[in-house]
């Protein structure tokens, strides 16, 4: 992160922000000015004067996705100048601030731009996507109730942190709009490499994986040509290490995991 | 206190000594014969700890599950933003936990205004949550042998929380979104994603429906079920700033009140110690540093006036013997881990002493110098490394080198619509789990104790109470949604989504929203009195008023509209704001949360009134231009002796 400005003299921005009704709508950036902003604001609260001076005028406030504001929903998104989140390491949109802009500055500010990330409106894109690739497999099949001690589960301190790591993703969908090809490794890989760090997650693991890579294709993700931009571009500092743990597990499963035939066990 | 209607409070607790409630309670529930789950529609609405495992729980069960959420993915309910950790009676530590000890901690540190036999539930089901959690591939943090870690939270003297790094609410509420997930690829349960809820539907008596407004197309739809669960979450933007995510609202559970729910305690509301202070008029919200930061972090304001220049320069530079420690040198038995209702105060005090560090003198320091000397800097940046980076993303200054400022905001409300010990609310059929009922948590809800509560009531608790109500409804009795209360119902959500529409006013939403909030965090935020209440009882209609004049929501009513939304959200809080500055007026004592200034020990402690007010406050809506009622729930203390509480 740059070194903040010492002065607290506010700024006066020129903003181009892409403006679109719906999905069908072509959209285009629509170009703003921007005066006396607190270097103080988040990003997202020039938004919100933005939007304030824009219903003062009577037009329609700029549509834009966020929630916590903290950096953990993973709800915020926006390519800023051309960067996802930004570009500033580990932080979200909503965590960056104005003191990292300069005086008479001119940000570029658009939606995620991938295939299976359709957009909504303005600056909000559909990311149904990622549900589809967690519902397919990203999950431990234990029903509530049938737990054990929890203390009965040893876990290396080690892999803990492993999977803590791994499972920091926020599903925001950064690693996607950074990607050229869109593809939706990190995020897949993050959450294989969360359970499979874990001892309660060996059980489904070759299964897991296919199936979660494959929903991962079927949903129209890119493929990976290492690039590794979504590494950089990742909140979380998420690592490409889970990548190559899930290519290492598909590769094994592809080749040896079978599921088993479907065989009635229900005694009399 | 008027009771002719038809209003009726049985909290329904069970007999029998209180560790043998819950086990006699679901011993005598009735049951849903497992063939016949399926014909069983349950509408859960939140997908937050406490909706999200209910769902995932009554869907593993074999009901037929819709459930509904305003975010774009479920995986996004506020929950996610929890920090610091969650407690469970486990003793893993074997400092002297038990059961009992976390059930009489949390009925103490809700100064008495809980209800005795659901806190102790809240107990005995904590540690099965822990399990479960780890089961579902939660990643807590461990010791080096493997076996799970702990650390201390505010109002108790034993280690019973545990946690994932800072983002505890995050991995508990991933490991919820998994098992909803695998219910929702199993077609268990049918998500509704940017789906808001603007309704509750009573048939016959019995809620049996929703009304609801797709975000993306604006389309009013009605849902029927045999029950609906709330789990919508709390109200705390009320105050407009809070540590809350922006969507966090009031209009379900505030619905549901118009439609002849109670509303309980709506005047408790939680106001955190360590919050990173307001640093200007665009302020949108407020961000909360975990309370967990105070097991190593001493807190501590200037002792003199004439330091506070220096001290908000430089705070290095004062030596120890002009700092005050207050809370160590106020509650030596807690010291800074002293409950988060006396923590607030305690800064505000020392901020309206003159003592105050920062612009406006809102600021009191949260000093790690003392632990970073202990155990180094890497051991402080492992425990809260996250932490102190969002600090200084948002401050612009580094946290192991100048103390965090900080200063009290609005987090989390007690209050919440009332329910019995089966968590169902006056109206048969309606539910409400975790932040959205009125609690277990009294008048002051302890640290690490709401993700509890949320997965205590979504995993362990609903699955059994619904059950034994579905019991007793026919299967074959699901209304129609053509029935005249849902077409009514959408008539009214359709009339007030016109109305804001052609207001064709000046003022921007947003704009009336703060100003809301400024009413209600001057007048009934950490100090109320009769006069600043009765001020505000006269000023939020006046505000209301306006708003309905002069209010403008541009965009259409059947596209994505996030105006739209936003102002039905603040046109339900400003109502809602009068009922809970009604409640507080009402409640004339100092309980938690609810400071009176009228009412407080010589020392300045909250002072209850045992006599008069040992009780919870339902309020029953009487119609837009009628004063609600106030009822009561009595409460008894029969294994906690009512005392005043001290943490010296
Ligand atoms: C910053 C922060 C840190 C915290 N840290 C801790 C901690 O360390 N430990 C702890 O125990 N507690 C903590 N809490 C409190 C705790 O996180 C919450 O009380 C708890 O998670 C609430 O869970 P819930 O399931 O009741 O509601 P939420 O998680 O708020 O979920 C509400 C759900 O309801 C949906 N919803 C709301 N209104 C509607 C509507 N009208 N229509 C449709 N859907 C709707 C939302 O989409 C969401 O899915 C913290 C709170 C905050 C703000
Ligand atoms: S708004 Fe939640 S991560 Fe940015």
């Amino acid at each position: 992160m740059s070194e903040p400005e010492s002065n607290d003299k506010p700024l006066n921005l020129t903003i181009y922000v892409w403006r679109q009704k719906d999905a069908k709508d072509a959209g285009g950036l629509v170009k703003y000015d921007l005066k006396g902003v607190s270097q103080h604001a988040s990003f997202l609260e020039m938004l919100d004067i933005l939007n304030e001076q824009l219903v003062g005028k009577g037009e329609e406030p700029v549509a834009f996705d966020h929630d916590c504001r903290e950096g953990i929903c993973g709800m915020c998104s926006l390519m800023i100048n051309g960067r996802p989140h930004g570009g500033f390491p580990a932080t979200t949109t909503c965590q960056v601030h104005m003191r990292h802009f300069k005086d008479g500055e001119t940000i570029y500010i658009e939606p995620w731009r991938a295939g299976a990330f359709p957009v909504v409106r303005d600056l909000v894109v559909d990311r149904a996507a990622f549900d589809k690739i967690t519902q397919a497999g990203g999950y431990i099949t234990a029903n509530c109730g049938s737990a054990q001690d929890a203390n009965a589960i040893l876990v290396p301190k080690d892999d803990a942190d492993r999977a803590m790591s791994a499972a920091a993703c926020i599903g925001c969908g950064a690693c996607v709009a950074a990607c050229p090809n869109s593809s939706a490794m990190l995020y897949t890989a993050a959450k294989l490499a969360h359970m499979h760090n874990l001892p309660q997650g060996q059980p489904e693991r070759m299964k897991r994986t296919l199936a979660m890579v494959d929903a991962m294709d079927a949903a129209g993700f890119g493929n990976c040509t290492n690039h590794y931009e979504c590494e950089a571009a990742c909140p979380k500092e998420i690592t490409r290490e889970v990548i190559a743990m899930m290519n290492r597990d598909y590769a094994k499963a592809a080749l040896s995991y079978r599921e088993p035939t479907a065989k009635s066990d229900g005694a009399g | 206190m008027a009771n002719e209607s038809d209003f009726r409070l049985d909290a329904r607790i069970p007999t029998g000594p209180i560790a043998e409630k819950w086990s006699k309670a679901k011993f005598e529930m009735k049951l849903v014969n497992p063939a016949n789950k399926r014909k069983y529609k349950v509408i859960v609405v939140g997908s937050g700890l406490a909706g999200g495992a209910a769902a995932a729980t009554l869907a593993e069960l074999g009901y037929d599950v819709a459930c509904f959420c305003f975010q774009d993915s479920p995986r996004r309910a506020h929950s996610i933003a929890a920090q610091g950790g969650i407690n469970a009676a486990k003793n893993y530590q074997n400092d002297g936990d038990s059961v009992f000890r976390l059930f009489y901690d949390t009925v103490k540190g809700g100064d008495f205004r809980a209800r005795e036999a659901n806190v102790h539930r809240l107990a005995e089901v904590s540690v099965n949550i822990i399990d479960q959690a780890t089961a579902m591939g939660v990643p807590f943090a461990r010791e080096y042998g493997g076996t799970l870690a702990n650390r201390s939270f505010g109002g108790a003297q034993v280690s019973r929380t545990f946690y994932a790094r800072g983002q505890t609410g995050q991995q508990l509420l991933l490991g919820v979104y998994a098992g909803l997930s695998r219910q929702i690829a199993a077609g268990k349960v049918k998500m509704f994603n940017r789906t808001e809820m603007l309704d509750l539907v009573v048939v016959d008596g019995r809620a049996q429906g929703i009304v609801v407004r797709d975000l993306v197309t604006g389309k009013i739809e009605s849902h029927a079920a045999h029950a609906v669960l709330l789990a919508t979450g709390g109200y705390g933007n009320v105050f407009f700033l809070s540590t809350n995510a922006m969507g966090s609202n009031v209009t379900a559970t505030y619905r549901a009140y118009k439609r002849g729910a109670g509303f309980g305690n709506p005047c408790y509301t939680q106001i955190h110690p360590t919050c990173i202070p307001v640093s200007g008029d665009y302020q949108s919200k407020l961000t909360l540093m975990s309370e967990s930061l105070r097991n190593d972090g001493r807190v501590w304001a200037p002792k003199d006036k004439a330091d506070v220049a220096k001290a908000s320069s430089d705070p290095a530079s004062i030596p120890d013997d002009k700092r005050d420690y207050y809370l160590e040198r106020k509650y030596p038995a807690f010291g800074n881990l002293c409950p988060r209702d006396i923590a607030s105060r305690a800064a505000k005090e020392a901020c309206d002493d003159g003592r105050g560090v920062g612009p406006g003198g809102r600021g009191v320091y949260l000093d790690f110098r003392d632990a970073i000397k202990r155990d180094g800097e890497a051991k402080i940046r492992e425990k809260y490394g996250n932490l102190f980076d969002m600090y200084e993303r948002i401050t612009g200054e580094n946290p192991y080198q100048k103390p965090m400022r900080i200063y009290p905001a609005v987090h989390y409300a007690m209050g919440g619509l009332w329910v019995d010990y089966h968590l169902q609310s006056n109206i048969p059929g309606l539910f409400v789990l975790g932040e959205a009922n009125f609690s277990d948590h009294g008048a002051n809800r302890l640290g690490a104790s709401a993700l509890m509560q949320g997965l205590a009531d979504g995993y362990f608790v609903i699955p059994f109470t619904l059950g034994n109500y579905l019991a007793g409804v026919p299967a074959a009795s699901l209304a129609s949604t053509g029935a005249a209360a849902f077409t009514d119902a959408e008539a009214a959500v359709k009339g007030r989504i016109n109305r804001l529409m052609s207001v064709n006013g000046k003022r921007s939403v947003e704009s009336f929203h703060k100003e809301l909030g400024h009413i209600m965090w001057e007048d009934c935020g950490m100090a109320r009195s009769k006069e600043s209440l009765e001020h505000a009882l006269k000023a939020i209609p006046e505000l209301r008023e306006r708003f309905w004049k002069d209010v403008t929501v541009l965009g259409g009513k059947d596209t994505f509209n996030q105006s739209l939304e936003k102002a039905g959200r603040v046109a339900d809080f400003l109502e809602f704001g009068e009922l809970l500055c009604r409640d507080a007026l009402e409640r004339e004592e100092s309980a938690g949360g609810h400071f009176r200034v009228e009412h407080q020990t010589p020392d300045g402690e909250a002072k209850r009134d045992d006599e008069k007010f040992c009780h919870t406050a339902v309020w029953e809506y009487q119609g837009d231009d009628k004063a609600p009622v106030r009822h009561v729930e009595p409460l008894v203390f029969e294994n906690v002796k009512l005392a005043t509480r001290s943490y010296k």
